[in-house]
């Protein structure tokens, strides 16, 4: 006799409503009027995020679950809900950037140029499927960090990056570009996922299972086939990496985010990265948490090589999305730092905490800066390159000064919020108290003052360069943007004078640890 | 004594004042409005420190709430001697600095109004940051005043001004992340979840670690003050910056530097400061002699009195870390003296280039026949420059050699040819810039006007009678100076004259 697996609904309901909202916005596509969709869609996608937002703040009133759901299948404890919670937000303010029709290609199946996209263009056909797509994303992006076995957690991956993949070549201008970064992502997304996939294959050839606590108590049994195991956790490793593009996984990373729709460029590095991250620390820290010994040595040559490759090459940008891009892998650099700093219960709390708030802090100060990108523009779509951007304090003091702030923010300025993300994830290294990891803190302090030097160059060309007789006109920002925009702004800068509420949640949510 | 909060009310009231200036629409107005709150600001201070008994507490005007107590971080400010008359010194010269740019932000089409809520921003860090009594909080202004400073010299500068502002950006900022790990590494090692300095004190009681530390709170520290070999950014800075700003620059926030060494380098870590002392005074020393010789060679005027600048932190810094009571007393004394003394010395270079458009000493000559008001002050701000006795900073220089020479003769002999080569400096740009046949292009410039003159004539009368009467100074100094010391572990050494003279 079978018995049925006990699905606990409840835990995994914010996942739920963003699938099935979802589903219906497939059907939408397919049944609604073509004027009628976008009216439909917006809400609908908005309503859902905020819906499944409430449920998680539901069930962080109503207790943590302490052991896993769905048959041991997604892991819904602390640290998830936080994430859970990080992702919402994130997803909630990228999701108003998509919402401007200048974004997105009138039709994505005419070749860039021909008379099928005039034709689209007139007709003011628009593509609405992005707002199903990026909900696809979105829930992908909440499975990924709570999946509790290998398998759930490689479908996550897939949910998450499939949609993700088309959304890039998606934009309305530089189509030639958006579509060679969807394939760009699509090819070495897939090669990453090929190696996480085989990874867990030889984790499941050495501990006979693909669940995270039984691949760690495996970790116990010397059975002599080490050999999987190494070659196992090298190749999730490699899979994981690839996702927070961590260096030498990183290449994709200025070419995607630069071709991609800036909206969905926000949402990839902001959501993208808090998943990822999540996902990486549950495979090291729940499966693997036994075998530090191994994979720290590695992992710190990987954030040192990710700290310097992020600082260095962003100096040498000339567009601004490249150079963002660049910054975010420097910040995956510093996030890793966190991911290493481990040791007895509190030390891990103290460390999972810190790179909480860090995720947090980063994703909205990012999604602000995008925000801003998408309001420069020249006649052929966004003034990406950096020349372009001289003397815009002059011309439009605000934005300019926004921009500025945001930059700061990346560059860890005091009383912004950028700066106690990296307290906290330094601060857990430190405590640690080995020599191996305060040196990769002082390396990673000389890196943030490199990178401090292209933070500064664009303010320096905003503010102290004049601008040119042809610059770029700032759009007025649509009342979704300034919203965006004043969010993080406000973000920003209440998390950098005042951390102490959001410090506590982290710290709560971190304190129970990933459930074994 | 009054219980307020005197030191959060100053804060605030210049942060709300540099709010109002930013949304002022009249730039006359809101010029106005800036020169009256830091004239406020600057009676506040006065009967702040008027009420200060400096045989009292440490500490006083004390205040302390929680602020991230997840970090243990707190919002503690209070002062003590040497910090209360660091502050009287931004008081004093913020305004004086305000009236001295009153034209100085039109000249670029640059938002005026912006230029002087900047100025107001940082008057409440420069006074957060020596009123701080929180190792964390001390750190947050030590690194977030570099934000409008740079802004001011990047928007307002010359012509090389965006490279003065990003060099001047980042070498402060590298050291301050240097700094920022051995604050974290100082919280971890002390385990008492506190910042605050009084909690700190004696917490570090490894000599290994306590050398690291003190590396990581030095080299930020010897970059602000700035120290040989770390000084090139000051050259480019105070040169491109406005001559407001480098008033503040180098009278004030390069005090922020020496100033650390003395309270947290020495008190936080005693033995180490006692391991590094023989290389910090040889570097001093270098820092001396260097900056008066490149001095002499510079032909911009403004660089000429940064390098000056140079010279003189040698002293403060050789000062500091001979720890005896007189050399760090006479060091503190310096830091303020400094700041009115090079003060007067850029405003007037500042008048000077204003009227000609040339910081090249070799534009000029004969400027004394037609502008000799404009020429004694430069001469007398010159003259404080060079330490002639009866001026301010002859007092500070003379403690700072004579306390030095107690402990360690040789450097104490050596700095003192820095006198020397300082006559040399500034007789010879005064002897090439004011004297000799008038140049044709200066045969037109105006003397000093009104407002000039009441830039002026404040910061020359003080440092007269300071140069007379420095004890109001040194009573407030001196204690606070004693009780650091006594945190260091160190004594004077006897003084060898006397036991003879007892015999």
């Amino acid at each position: 006799m079978i018995t049925a697996p006990t699905i606990e609904y409840f835990q995994l309901a914010p996942l739920l409503v963003l699938l099935g909202a979802a589903v219906v916005g497939v059907l939408v596509e397919a049944f609604a009027p073509r004027y009628l969709r976008r009216a439909i869609h917006v809400p609908l996608t908005l309503l859902s995020l905020v819906g499944a937002f409430a449920l998680v703040i539901l069930q962080t009133i109503r207790g943590v679950p302490t052991s896993p759901s769905a048959m041991g299948a997604v892991a819904v404890d602390g640290p998830t809900l936080f994430i859970w919670g990080t992702i919402l937000v994130l997803s909630f303010v990228s999701v108003l950037l998509i919402n401007d029709e200048e974004q997105f290609v009138p039709s994505a199946a005419a070749v860039p140029g021909s008379a099928e996209e005039e034709k689209a263009i007139t007709e003011g056909n628009a593509h609405t499927e992005v707002y199903p797509l990026a909900l696809f994303a979105i829930a992908g992006m909440l499975l990924f960090p709570a999946s509790n076995d290998l398998l759930i957690m490689f479908v996550a991956l897939e949910v998450m990056s499939l949609p993700l993949y088309l959304l890039c070549g998606l934009a309305r201008r530089r189509r030639l570009l958006s579509q060679e970064a969807s394939v760009k992502y699509f090819l070495l997304g897939a090669f990453s996922s090929a190696f996480f996939l085989y990874g867990t294959a030889l984790l499941y050839g050495y501990a006979g299972s693909v669940d995270l606590h039984a691949i760690s108590q495996a970790l116990a049994v010397a059975n002599g086939t080490d050999t999987l195991l190494y070659i196992g956790m090298a190749m999730l490793g490699v899979g994981l990496l690839f996702k927070i593009g961590a260096a030498p996984f990183q290449a994709w990373k200025p070419d995607v985010y630069q071709g991609a729709p800036t909206p969905i460029t926000a949402l990839m590095a902001s959501g993208t990265l808090v998943a990822a991250f999540g996902a990486l620390l549950r495979v090291f820290w729940v499966a693997l948490g036994n075998l530090d010994w191994n994979w720290t040595p590695i992992m710190w040559g990987v954030a040192a090589l990710t700290m310097v490759v992020g600082s260095i090459l962003a100096i040498t940008q000339t567009d601004i999305k490249r150079m963002l891009a660049y910054s975010s892998i420097a910040h995956a650099g510093f996030l890793l730092i966190g991911v290493m700093a481990v040791g007895d219960a509190g030390q891990n709390a103290l460390a999972l905490s810190g790179l909480l708030f860090y995720l947090l802090t980063y994703g909205i100060t990012t999604v602000g800066a995008f925000a801003i990108v998408t309001l420069v523009r020249d006649p052929g779509g966004e003034a990406w390159h950096l020349s372009r951007w001289a003397g815009l304090g002059k011309r439009s003091p605000k934005l300019a000064g926004l921009f500025a702030f945001f930059l700061l923010a990346f560059a860890g300025i005091p009383l912004t919020s950028g700066f106690f993300g990296k307290y906290a994830v330094f601060r857990s290294a430190v405590a640690l108290g080995e020599a191996w990891l305060t040196g990769l803190v002082v390396l990673a302090v000389v890196a943030s003052a490199a990178a401090a030097f292209f933070y500064v160059r664009v303010i320096v060309l905003m503010f102290f360069s004049d601008p040119s007789a042809d610059g770029p006109t700032v759009v007025t920002p649509s009342w979704a943007t300034s919203a965006v925009v004043g969010f993080s702004a406000f973000a920003t800068v209440a998390l950098g004078v005042f951390p102490q509420p959001v410090l506590d949640l982290a710290e709560k949510a971190a304190k129970t640890l990933f459930v074994q | 004594m009054l219980e307020l909060p005197w030191l959060s009310f100053l804060i605030g009231l210049s942060v709300v004042g540099a709010i109002v200036v930013a949304f002022l629409k009249n730039d006359k107005v809101a010029k106005q409005t800036t020169l009256g709150v830091s004239l406020l600001i600057l009676v506040l201070t006065v009967v702040m420190a008027v009420q200060f008994s400096p045989n009292g507490d440490r500490f006083q005007f004390a205040e302390t709430y929680d602020w991230i107590p997840s970090f243990g971080v707190h919002y503690a400010v209070a002062v003590d001697g040497i910090a209360l008359v660091l502050i009287l010194l931004s008081a004093i010269l913020v305004p004086i600095v305000v009236l001295a740019s009153w034209h100085d932000a039109e000249q670029g089409k640059r938002s005026v109004r912006t230029y002087f809520a900047l100025l107001l921003v940082l008057e409440a860090m420069m006074i957060g940051v020596f009123a701080a009594t929180d190792v964390f909080l001390f750190y947050v202004f030590f690194e977030a005043m570099l934000i409008p400073m740079y802004f001011m010299i990047g928007s307002y500068g010359g012509a090389q001004r965006s490279y003065a502002a990003v060099k001047f950006l980042l070498y402060s900022l590298f050291g301050g992340l240097l700094m920022l790990v051995a604050v974290i590494a100082l919280y971890n090692v002390a385990d008492k979840n506190s910042f605050l300095f009084p909690d700190l004190i004696g917490a570090v009681t490894d000599p290994t670690t306590q050398k690291w530390l003190f590396l990581g709170f030095f080299i930020a520290f010897a970059i602000k003050a700035p120290l040989w070999p770390v000084h090139t950014w000051l050259p480019d800075a105070a040169a491109q910056a406005p001559a407001g700003a480098a008033v503040l620059l180098v009278g004030v926030l390069d005090k922020v530097g020496t100033y650390g060494m003395l309270r947290f380098c020495l008190e936080l870590f005693p033995d180490a400061a006692k391991w590094a002392t023989p290389v910090v005074i040889a570097l001093s020393v270098i820092g001396i002699v260097y900056g008066a010789i490149v001095a002499i060679g510079q032909t911009d005027i403004k660089r000429l009195v940064a390098y000056t600048s140079i010279s003189h932190f040698g002293f403060i810094t050789m000062g500091v870390f001979a720890m005896t009571t007189t050399a760090t007393s006479g060091a503190t004394l310096y830091m303020v003296n400094h700041g009115f003394s090079t003060g007067v010395l850029f405003l007037v270079a500042g008048f000077l280039i204003y009227r000609r458009g040339s910081q090249f000493i070799a534009d000029y000559g004969g400027v004394q026949k037609v502008a000799p008001l404009l020429a004694g002050a430069f001469l007398i701000a010159g003259l404080s420059g060079l330490s002639l006795p009866g001026l301010s900073t002859f007092v500070s220089e003379f403690m700072v050699l004579l306390g030095t020479y107690q402990r360690y003769a040789v450097p104490a002999i050596i700095g003192t040819t820095g006198v020397i080569l300082a006559a040399i400096y500034i007789l010879w740009m005064y002897q090439r810039t004011m004297n000799g046949p008038t140049a044709e292009s200066v045969a037109e410039m105006k003397d000093l006007n009104g407002r000039e003159r009441w830039v002026v004539a404040p910061l020359i009368a003080l440092i007269v009678v300071l140069g007379f009467f420095p004890k109001p100074l040194l009573d407030v100094i001196n204690p606070a100076v004693k009780e650091s010391l006594v945190n260091v572990k160190v004594t004077d050494p006897a003084p060898v004259v006397a036991v003879k003279e007892g015999q």
